[in-house]
């Protein structure tokens, strides 16, 4: 009954999107009435949304992959995902700040590409050393205590967020009061700075947007290739699936799980560079992007690549759409509850499968 | 089994010479102490009790704790607030006789909770902390994005609004921390009793092995689910008496850092036995009081930072040190003495910091 009852709201919602909702009118308004208007209405919105989605979901795969990853192989939930995250932010803006040296009011055009991807790699370097470190100290005597580890990297992260907030960033704008973790933002690319025409339903969509997709694309592909076709991968692969039995016909898993542990920490890096340069680096998105990887690995299943990619895509495309699509029948209704269908989909596909979409019993 | 036997006996005799410090400590204590720490630190304990209680004897570590006791004083809030010129202005303002708020708040919550606890009734370890964890966080990010249950600046004014038998909190604060007094002996008294009944057996039988029971015709989730319902109802005290306490509710009470700090909480007074909770709470907040005094505005002398820091520091060193917590120290030490067979001398150790506030 709880699964037929899942089906129908499923169902409702697409109908919904496709042809109930309405664009708001002159006045009032119903239960119908969104921002934007039904699919066949407004199908430019509704592909917008889409990308909006889609887009997301690419940055929530680069951070929530290599959570996920160093979960698949070494049981460790690291808690700290979210604090590496905001140092790898803070440190790209700071790098990117010397580099350009034009201080707080840089605009995106005087920015090249070179300009952004050292600051990229030497957050990413930086992290994932950081990472080793953690790891190699802290989480390699107690290996197979996964509750004991889980509480070691939450008070990693207590310390690194804190520390953080008491270092970043170094300097603020004259007339501004520095009061720690003051939101920064990393430029992208002069050349990401317009808009792209799709030739789609007339949709001109910011080509900035379109190359998170990209990255968050090929960082999938990087990763499928690099598990799939080299030895590393294949030995990281016989370690998730029997962690024993490959240290037992002599591979060396120790410097598999450090090389593991050096690619998801550098991954959060990844991610807040791109995240940064699309919005901001800011105190307390340690901890909203520790949720964002927790709900997309909860979604997909633990440890798996496909799991992370389909759980980023149906978690990036429910935000957008219930942003897009809730009904706004006054004023104070109803977009602020697209929390709450975060844990809708959440509770929905637990109801089905409790170890995630392409999860495996453990 | 002499050892078991002065053991339970010392344990009985802190415990009652604790009590009995505890109901004189108005007396003891200045205003100070007996508002920010000793009642403060009975109503955590009361929210860390009910974590204890699923990681005892249910093996579940729930991060789900904290936004309950946030979900129940938001609830007590807008339910009990009234509507008058010039007062409060944030949430539903429903105001609702106190007595019936209190109850309905309560209800509320645990009605919440049994949802979260159906949820996640499937999920084991680590996979069950990560979830309940997102409980809170999505409870967080709820009552911050709704504005019409008060967003992100706080829902002030609760404590105007008691039940009758409760009494006027603002100006007594000595009745308040009776009320927190008698509700943490409840609690304690509480999850003594539901773990000998026939339900807390057989919840502690499938902390050890779930198939097991499963194929004995318990119904695992069913267990599971309710007893996080009864986790949730000891949450909810503890975020009534919040309510009151604090006055006012902000997302922040159920904020990261709060979720973290009950679990420090939690930790440092030991996962496995329920007296941990008000020992790892009052220990936290005689360090937070004692650091936060000590540190200078510019932060902590050469690494910079604030008491987040030293207390990640504290976390750190107590999980890899004693992942029980004080209580697990206080444990060991009567295992060491049996192996060498003489009762320990100092008996005061795993209780150090009930004797710490004494001083």
């Amino acid at each position: 009954m709880a699964r037929g009852a899942a089906v129908a709201v499923v169902v409702f919602a697409f109908l919904y999107v496709l042809v109930i909702a309405n664009p708001p009118p002159e006045v009032g308004g119903d239960w119908r009435t969104t921002n934007t208007g039904s699919a066949l209405d407004d199908p430019s919105s509704f592909l917008e949304t889409i990308l909006d989605g889609l887009t997301f979901a690419g940055l929530l795969f680069i951070v929530a992959s290599g959570f996920s990853l160093i979960f698949g192989l070494m049981r460790v939930v690291n808690m700290a995902h979210g604090a590496f995250y905001l140092l790898g932010g803070y440190v790209a803006y700071e790098v990117q700040q010397r580099m350009t040296g034009s201080g707080f009011f840089l605009s995106g055009q005087d920015v090249n590409t070179f300009e952004w991807l050292v600051p990229w790699l030497v957050a990413m370097a930086c992290i994932a050393v950081f990472g080793l470190g953690v790891q190699q100290l802290l989480l390699r005597w107690n290996q197979g205590q996964d509750l004991r580890q889980a509480l070691i990297t939450i008070a990693v992260s207590v310390i690194v967020a804190d520390q953080v907030i008491a270092h970043f960033p170094r300097t603020v704008p004259l007339g501004t009061q520095k009061y720690g973790g003051n939101a920064v933002t990393i430029s992208w690319p002069g050349w990401t700075n317009r808009l792209v025409d799709l030739h789609i339903g007339g949709v001109h969509y910011s080509l900035a947007r379109l190359v998170v997709l990209a990255l968050g694309v090929s960082v999938g592909i990087v990763l499928w290739l690099w598990l799939q076709k080299t030895r590393t991968g294949m030995v990281i692969r016989a370690g998730v699936d029997d962690r024993q039995m490959t240290s037992a016909i002599g591979i060396n898993i120790q410097w598999t799980f450090a090389i593991a542990f050096i690619v998801g920490s550098a991954l959060a890096a990844f991610g807040a560079v791109v995240s940064g340069s699309q919005s901001s680096v800011s105190q307390g998105q340690d901890g909203q992007w520790l949720l964002y990887s927790l709900v997309v690995v909860i979604i997909g299943g633990m440890g798996s690549l496909a799991g992370a990619a389909v759980g980023a895509v149906l978690y990036g495309l429910v935000f957008s759409f219930a942003v897009a699509y809730l009904p706004i029948t006054g004023s104070d209704c109803c977009q602020q509850y697209s929390v709450v269908l975060t844990f809708a989909l959440m509770a929905l596909v637990l109801a089905f499968r409790p170890q995630g979409l392409f999860g495996r019993v453990a | 089994m002499t050892f078991d036997r002065t053991k339970v006996a010392a344990e009985r005799t802190i415990g009652v010479v604790s009590l009995v410090i505890a109901i004189l400590a108005p007396a003891i204590f200045s205003a100070f102490w007996l508002n920010s720490i000793l009642t403060q630190g009975l109503i955590l304990g009361i929210g860390a009790a009910s974590l204890i209680f699923l990681s005892a004897y249910g093996g579940m570590i729930s991060l789900a704790q904290t936004g309950l006791i946030g979900i129940a004083g938001y609830a007590l809030a807008n339910m009990v607030t009234q509507r008058v010129p010039g007062g409060e202005t944030k949430g539903l303002l429903l105001g609702w006789d106190p007595t019936l708020g209190l109850i309905a708040a309560i209800l509320l919550t645990v009605g919440i909770g049994l949802v979260f606890g159906a949820v996640a009734s499937r999920s084991y370890g680590i996979y069950f902390l990560m979830l309940t964890l997102t409980y809170t966080v999505i409870a967080f990010l709820f009552v911050g994005s709704v504005t019409l249950i008060g967003g992100f600046s706080p829902v002030a004014g609760v404590d105007q609004y008691t039940p009758g038998f409760i009494g006027n909190i603002v100006a007594d604060r000595e009745r308040l921390y009776y009320i927190a007094l008698i509700s943490a002996v409840f609690v304690y008294l509480l999850i003594r009793y539901v773990v000998r009944t026939p339900f807390g057996i057989s919840f502690q039988g499938i902390r050890d092995d779930p198939v097991r029971m499963a194929s004995l015709g318990y119904n695992v989730a069913l267990h599971r689910t309710l007893a996080f319902g009864l986790g949730a109802f000891i949450a909810a005290i503890s975020g009534v008496l919040y309510a009151w306490w604090f006055g006012q509710l902000s997302p922040t009470t159920m904020g990261l850092d709060a979720t973290i700090q009950l679990l420090i909480i939690a930790v440092l007074g030991g996962l496995r036995r329920i007296e941990g909770a008000w020992i790892g709470a009052l220990a936290f907040l005689a360090i937070n009081n004692t650091v936060t005094n000590h540190i200078p505005s510019s932060g902590l002398p050469v690494i910079g930072g604030t008491f987040n820091t030293v207390i990640g520091f504290i976390f750190l060193a107590i999980v890899i040190v004693s992942p029980d917590g004080l209580m697990g120290l206080w444990d060991r030490m009567w295992e060491t003495a049996r192996r060498r067979g003489s009762p320990p001398r100092d008996v005061e150790g795993g209780e150090a910091t009930v004797g710490a506030t004494t001083s």
